[in-house]
């Protein structure tokens, strides 16, 4: 971005502005809570909101990606339940070794979404409905397991949950530390490899991608392999957290991240954005949780409420900014 | 309602009886009637008894009308829902409207007892009709907003109607204050469990909504006004159509047969869940109208097809309960449906099948 010829379209760029948008927002939320409830604005507290929100992070990095490249997953949720499910049963039942129960979880997650993204690819349909009948596939799974609730008390993963990482005056949980290096490895994959490049060229236009020679049919399996294995990194974290594995989980985390995800800044039409404003979406959303929960007088459907409208605010901000730049559908 | 657009199709056939044939067997209806059948013969074959009909106090009984009844609400918000994707447009609000409506119902009735000549008797809080036409109401509101949403602001339907969809239950949880709304009001009950001439009451409700909307259909030119912009936004519109105004009644009319579905489940259960009233209703209905041979891109729709597809669902249910097996496998069977039907009907898939025999 040249400086100040670039500045003026620069600044109000979609992705940009909406991303710079969202981190005010944040910090108005924190220095608000802040002002109003004593013990608010301490770090362990935005520490809190990276903890506890470390699975969603995780899953709106893979949800990140689809998006940019202009589609959509509303399986995450359910391959989350599912992916804690597997965890569990296989620590619990079949008595594996947690490393080897992971990485089975995470190949596969990777191959769930990867099937997905090949139907899609090779029938040309429309994402939603592919990995809406994912989406029921995942949950429908996750019930043949068991219908109920399964306990971890596997000594590793017990260990890890409740170990806390000292960090500035603070400290992390192994978890939100995950989610952090996910964070930083998705910032490299898009902006700095190949991949990355394709994803937002299939996202812009996905005929031009075509003709400039772009592998399409691999980007788009690539994407939605990632945004599964995205999902099941993010119930092997929701695990930790939780150390149960249950069909229940992560009802609705579909919405959450794509929330996070349109809050960060990316534009659902695909082709804009960035990957790290994951990261503020998610927290926004935490702070949000964190801030009806200090107030102790709202109830938690105010949490639904309240992002159902910022929802609807980036999504008309971004519909007049994009119209503004020359009427992208 | 159902037009062909598929240029393959028009081959000229041979001789008039096979040109019969051909019509016959290319009725869009056949796929999902045929898969209807299959189910209820595969039903009258595994369960005895199955279509038996049995009168008891002067209503009827049996696993066909249980069938019908328990279909209705997902009957009232697939057929909302046709119109909506036969525009290109998706509403995945339909559960939280739902909930939204059968919240306002019944918070407005819910009942206190009152002791009339030493009879304890219940007694609406509002007067039925203002707290149904409230309902109603709030629903025919959030159609508008996800139509305002879609047309006006021209978001993309899917995100459009998503906001409702996370906001809506939030409102809902707010209206009934996060409790299960209990209704003790006696007539409110006849909407969802009631029988008329012996069938259950809901059954009339669907059949007067199905047959208004076929005739508005097809009988003025609604219907192909709807397909019209389903098929080409852009020519629509340059063609003097008022496309803005036609897709916010569209997402007006799904939201109202979501709210008119969501009374009928709150009656039926006697009780407003904010949380869990239609959950998953959205997917269900999408799932319905696909069954139902309406393309998801647009233009092409069957009313019909999504009735037989509601149907379709709701006999997989109850088949999958009858015969015992748990539930919960009733998803993963619900989500291989979805991967054949759309599977198989993407032209590339008929293609593959054009290479193979030829």
């Amino acid at each position: 971005m040249s400086a100040l010829a670039g500045s003026a379209r620069g600044f109000s760029s979609v992705p940009w502005f909406t991303s710079l948008v969202t981190v005010v927002l944040l910090v108005a939320m924190l220095v608000a809570g802040g002002a109003a409830y004593p013990g608010f604005l301490s770090l362990q507290v935005g520490f809190n909101l990276l903890i506890d929100n470390a699975y969603l992070l995780v899953v709106a990095i893979g949800m990140g990606f689809v998006i940019l490249s202009g589609g959509i997953d509303l399986s995450v949720g359910s391959v989350l339940a599912l992916s804690t499910m597997l965890t569990a049963w296989l620590l619990q039942t079949a008595h594996w070794h947690p490393a080897a129960a992971i990485l089975a979880v995470l190949v596969l997650g990777a191959l769930f979404g990867g099937a997905m993204g090949l139907i899609i690819h090779l029938f040309k349909l429309q994402p939603f409905i592919v990995t809406l009948a994912g989406m029921f596939l995942a949950r429908g799974l996750c019930y043949l397991i068991s219908t109920e609730s399964i306990t971890i008390d596997q000594p590793f993963f017990v260990t890890v949950s409740q170990t806390q990482v000292p960090f500035m005056k603070g400290f992390l949980s192994p978890g939100a530390l995950i989610a952090l290096v996910v964070l930083l490895l998705a910032v490299w994959v898009a902006h700095f490899t190949a991949f990355g490049r394709a994803v937002y060229a299939v996202g812009c236009n996905e005929q031009s991608a075509a003709m400039m020679g772009l592998n399409v049919g691999a980007t788009r399996i690539g994407v939605y392999a990632l945004s599964g294995l995205c999902a099941a990194l993010g119930g092997v974290l929701f695990s930790f957290y939780m150390l149960s594995g249950y069909g229940l989980h992560g009802q609705g985390l579909e919405l959450d991240a794509i929330a996070a995800v349109v809050i960060g800044g990316t534009l659902l039409t695909g082709g804009y954005g960035y990957i790290a404003g994951a990261l503020s979406g998610v927290l926004v959303l935490g702070a949000i949780q964190t801030l009806i929960a200090f107030d102790g007088t709202l109830s938690s459907w105010w949490t639904r409420i309240v992002i159902g409208g910022l929802l609807f605010a980036f999504c008309v901000v971004q519909r007049v900014m994009g119209g503004l730049r020359g009427g992208r559908a | 309602m159902t037009t062909r657009a598929d240029p393959a199709l028009g081959k000229p056939s041979g001789t008039p009886a096979q040109a019969l044939g051909a019509v016959l067997l290319q009725h869009p209806l056949l796929r999902p009637a045929a898969a209807l059948t299959l189910l209820l013969v595969l039903d009258a074959m595994l369960l005895p008894g199955f279509f038996r009909l049995e009168i008891k106090d002067g209503h009827l009984y049996g696993a066909l009308v249980d069938i019908l009844n328990r279909a209705a609400p997902l009957m009232l918000a697939a057929l909302g829902m046709t119109l909506v994707i036969a525009t290109r447009g998706i509403d995945i609000s339909v559960g939280a409207v739902v909930a939204l409506s059968g919240a306002v119902a019944a918070t407005l009735i819910g009942g206190t007892m009152v002791i009339h000549e030493g009879v304890p008797a219940y007694v609406a809080n509002t007067p039925m009709g203002v707290a149904l036409a409230a309902a109603i109401g709030v629903a025919l509101l959030c159609g508008l907003w996800n139509g305002v949403l879609v047309a006006a602001i021209r978001l993309q339907p899917i995100v459009a109607t998503l906001i409702l969809m996370v906001a809506g239950r939030g409102l809902a949880q707010l209206i009934t204050d996060g409790q299960i709304v209990t209704v003790y009001y006696q007539p409110y009950f006849f909407l969802g469990s009631g029988y008329l001439l012996g069938l259950p009451f809901s059954l009339y409700v669907v059949a007067a909504l199905f047959t208004l909307t076929l005739l508005l259909v097809k009988k003025t030119a609604l219907g192909l006004f709807i397909q019209a912009v389903g098929i080409n936004p852009v020519a629509a519109r340059l063609a003097g159509l008022r496309t803005a105004t036609l897709i916010v009644l569209v997402y007006v009319f799904c939201s109202a047969c979501a709210g008119m579905a969501g009374l009928l489940i709150t009656s039926n259960i006697k009780s407003a869940d904010a949380n869990n009233a239609g959950l998953l209703l959205e997917l269900d209905a999408i799932l319905a109208v696909t069954l139902g041979g309406t393309s998801l891109a647009g233009g092409r729709f069957s009313l019909a097809g999504s009735m037989i597809g509601a149907l379709i669902i709701q006999t997989l249910t109850y088949t999958i309960y009858s015969l015992g097996v748990p539930p919960e496998v009733n998803m993963v069977v619900k989500a291989i449906v979805v991967f054949v039907v759309c599977i198989s009907q993407s032209s590339e898939f008929r293609q593959l099948l054009k290479k193979r025999t030829a």
